[in-house]
């Protein structure tokens, strides 16, 4: 029951970081008895929203009001204590404690200066009820899986009595479908009772299934807010990722430069493969000489399809087969061996070894697949490194320079020679270009279709789509982590793939 | 419903369990082996020397469940015994009065200590140190000499004695030691204080985000082992019945393996105040047994106490690998 009442009221929020505006000048609203959803893809702005709400962090600029008062929340207790109880995200609980002291703690009874257990307990186990998980209260709640941890902390932001908003910040993220179906149950009757919901999520089903508006930002600003019912899903797409309508025909123009391939032979072939709770069983045909995009919304399951294939995930379903022998499962070293190659996400953390060499960090995987007791003699590695700064144009003083002395684009670089150095015939991409500026970008694109030409089996993964379709032969669509379509040849352009990721499924058509 | 397992207790025990054992175990081959030393009036000696660490000790486990660490113990027990003797003593202050202002001293270092650590992000293991340094240095600003304690209160406290089943006794000293201990179980189990204590240690950004008062419990922790430091300067005063600078020296770290020995792992987020008093305990029984064999060196404490300080740590890490392992398992459970 929408009444137009507003609850919380949030006008020209500014919020720095050290670098980066995280949130210029948005203004946002709640509606008592409303959910409303709080969508952009990553780095838009939502969590720091949810953080300035919450008095987690405090805005630079801007006002909040909570019911016509002004109010100036320091903490996640002081927003409590005027009624803001929230769900963040990722599990924030503590592990150390039962379930029903993470539920209760902070909100127990006391009797005679005594805490109330059993209220506690009893209290714990109703809540849960309400989302249908039946569990022992009494237990530790490390003992529990993720989804389960996933409800008590719904259950917890449930337990406070005085609450006006509500806030779950990708509170289904662990969850499967029936549970989630439960806690939209709970939702839409909080909202029946005029308490006001802010929900964010990556779910596009689930926003259209159960938020009244929907608020996109994108980069820290507002781009609009929106009645559910008035906002094609395809429009909600364009407007997180940022492209508009026009643009696209230009876009799809460019990707006529691409070489078509006639006859291709198969490297790898993926069958079933899958793991709970990350990513829904698929199977997946990876050619040489062709590039493969993945497509999708962040967390749609790109990354997790790409640790499964290479082995730094273990599948709990479906089988490999690769240079004709079928594998339950890789790993980064039998995958090294098979050559494949990875180049990870986070460059940073996963990719270079930021204290070695250019040199050092090239051939480091060349040495790891000859085993340590075969040192490649020093003069051997210096061929190698001057070799590839060459040859893929790495602006680098040495072969001796400190890789976290380079440039994000030259160290790109670097990781993808590191892989090239082994031979590699089959190497997955996992946002090659992010960070690096617009030229590097482009060469570094030309790069991949260029390995593609020399027969090399490629997968690549970036959240820019526009990148993915110009480079890609061919196309996995995920949402929600599933495969939802494979395009192939002219049916690889941005409009297909962005009403797809809008919602209308290949696979369910057929 | 379903009930607790006894296995699951257990699980859930085992830590502190262990030690209660090891102490048992102790106390009973040192019977066999020592005439005279299985007898209760071992035992309550083994209470009446060790009270004043004991209260520290519980102090020091609170701050250790929270995920943080105290190394002024050992200083604030000869600075707060030293004062109290000073005051007697030197300025003539009723006794009780002496009391009063030693534990609010104390309170006050304590809560000075906790709000640097809070709000100026000082690492625990350097503040308290700075702490440690600052409190017996003001042990000589009072008097390069020792003080002994003549005051009719303070003797008449420290000679009395409270007789148990026939001829055993013990001190007062053990009577203000079970007061603190029960206290402290009242505090850290049944009141929000002392469970925000414990999600503190189990994630401290999660107990922010939760809504707990994360900032105030801490400097709170603090306050309390520091009102427990000045308790136990008292009755070290009391036992001893004199104030010196140089006494209770190194005591921090004795304090500390014992919480450790006790089963609180130094990560914090579990651990009993039980398990601390017979961690202190295990200490007294070493002692004891190097006393009545007469021959062994007194080091031989040290080298005992620092075996099992490691070996309960390699213990604590081992149950935990078997606590996911039984987690893990319930997740398979769960997703078939």
């Amino acid at each position: 029951m929408v009444n137009d009442r507003v609850l919380l009221q949030m006008s020209n929020i500014s919020k720095m970081f050290p670098g980066v505006k995280a949130l210029s000048n948005v203004d946002f609203d709640l509606r008592a008895g409303e959910i409303h959803a709080l969508m952009g893809e990553n780095g838009a702005g939502k969590s720091t929203l949810i953080k300035v709400i919450t008095g987690v962090d405090k805005p630079e600029l801007g006002e909040i009001t909570l019911e016509g008062n002004i109010i100036h929340p320091a903490s996640p207790r002081d927003a409590q204590k005027l009624g803001i109880s929230t769900v963040f995200q990722e599990v924030n609980l503590c592990p150390n404690l039962s379930v029903a002291e993470n539920i209760s703690i902070g909100h127990e009874t006391i009797r005679y200066g005594f805490i109330n257990s059993s209220d506690a307990k009893a209290k714990a186990k109703q809540l849960l009820k309400q989302l249908d998980v039946d569990i022992d209260v009494t237990r530790t709640l490390a003992d529990y899986s993720v989804s389960i941890q996933q409800m008590v902390a719904i259950a917890r932001a449930l337990n406070i009595d005085k609450t006006k908003v509500l806030i779950l910040d990708e509170p289904t993220s662990s969850l499967d479908a029936y549970e989630v179906r439960k806690l939209f149950d709970v939702m839409l009757k909080l909202k029946k009772n005029g308490i006001g919901i802010i929900f964010i999520t990556h779910f596009i089903d689930q926003v259209y299934e159960v938020a009244d508006r929907i608020t996109v930002l994108r980069q820290g600003k507002l781009i609009g807010t929106y009645e559910t019912n008035t906002l094609p899903r395809l429009k909600l797409v364009y407007s997180m990722i940022g492209k508009e309508l026009e643009n696209l025909d230009s876009l799809s123009k460019m990707k006529g430069e691409l070489t078509k391939r006639t006859e291709v032979e198969p490297f790898m072939q993926v069958k079933a493969l899958g793991s709970k709770g990350s990513i829904q069983p698929f199977d997946l045909e990876i050619n040489k000489g062709e590039v493969l995009g993945f497509g999708g919304l962040l967390g749609s399951g790109r990354s997790e399809a790409a640790h499964l294939i290479f082995g730094v995930d273990i599948p709990d379903s479906g089988t490999l087969t690769v240079n004709k022998k079928e594998y339950r499962h890789l790993s980064p070293l039998k995958s090294i061996l098979n050559g494949i190659g990875l180049c990870p996400e986070d460059r940073k953390t996963e990719g270079i070894i930021s204290d070695l060499t250019v040199r050092e960090n090239i051939v480091i995987a060349l040495q790891v697949g000859q085993g340590w007791f075969q040192y490649i003699p020093m003069k051997k590695q210096y061929e190698i490194a001057d070799k590839f700064i060459q040859s893929l144009n790495i602006n680098t003083p040495s072969p001796d320079q400190l890789i976290k002395n380079l440039s994000g684009g030259n160290q790109q670089k670097v990781i993808l020679a590191r892989w090239l150095a082994t031979h590699v015939k089959f190497l997955i991409l996992d946002e090659p270009t992010r960070g690096i500026d617009i030229g590097t970008k482009a060469e570094i694109q030309k790069m991949v279709i260029s390995l593609a030409e020399e027969g090399k089996a490629i997968v690549f993964i970036s959240s820019e789509l526009d990148e993915v379709v110009r480079c890609s032969n061919r196309m996995m669509i995920m949402r929600d982590h599933q495969k939802v379509a494979e395009l192939e040849g002219d049916k690889v352009n941005l409009e297909e793939v962005m009403q797809i990721i809008a919602g209308r499924s290949e696979l369910e058509k057929a | 419903m379903r009930a607790a397992s006894p296995l699951r207790l257990i699980r859930k025990y085992l830590s502190i369990i262990a030690t209660i054992l090891l102490f048992v175990l102790a106390f009973v081959a040192a019977s066999l082996k020592y005439k005279g030393f299985g007898t209760l009036q071992v035992f309550f000696n083994m209470l009446i020397d060790n009270s004043f660490i004991i209260i520290s000790a519980v102090g020091v486990t609170f701050v250790i469940i929270s995920g943080n660490i105290d190394l002024s113990m050992g200083a604030m027990i000869a600075f707060t015994s030293m004062l109290a003797a000073a005051l007697t003593e030197n300025l003539h202050v009723n006794p009780l009065l002496t009391i009063a202002i030693v534990i609010a001293v104390g309170a006050l270092i304590g809560t000075a200590l906790g709000a640097i650590i809070t709000f100026f992000k000082v690492p625990p293991f350097i503040a308290t140190l700075a702490g440690m340094f600052m409190a017996r240095g003001l042990c000589f600003l009072i008097s390069i000499e020792a003080i002994s304690i003549n005051d009719p209160f303070f003797r008449a406290v420290s000679l009395y004695r409270i007789h148990l089943f026939g001829k055993a006794f013990i001190s007062i000293n053990v009577v203000i030691m079970l007061v603190v201990v029960l206290a402290a179980i009242y505090l850290a189990h049944f009141t929000r204080f002392g469970r925000t204590v414990y999600a503190i240690g189990g994630n401290e950004q999660s107990a922010m985000l939760m809504g707990l008062p994360v900032n105030r419990t801490k400097v709170l922790v603090y306050t309390l082992n520091g009102i427990c430091s000045a308790v136990a300067g008292i009755t070290y005063a009391f036992y001893m019945l004199s104030g010196y600078g140089l006494n209770a020296n190194g005591f921090e770290l004795d304090i500390i393996s014992s919480v450790v020995i006790g089963g609180t792992p130094l990560s914090g987020g579990s651990g009993y105040l039980v398990g601390t008093v017979f961690g202190v305990l295990i200490q007294g029984i070493i002692q004891n047994v190097i006393a009545f064999n007469g021959t062994l060196n007194s080091w031989w404490t040290r080298i005992i106490v620092g075996l099992l300080t490691l070996m309960f740590i390699v213990m604590q890490r081992a149950f935990s690998a078997i606590k996911r392992k039984g987690s893990t398992s319930t997740f398979e459970m769960k997703s078939e």
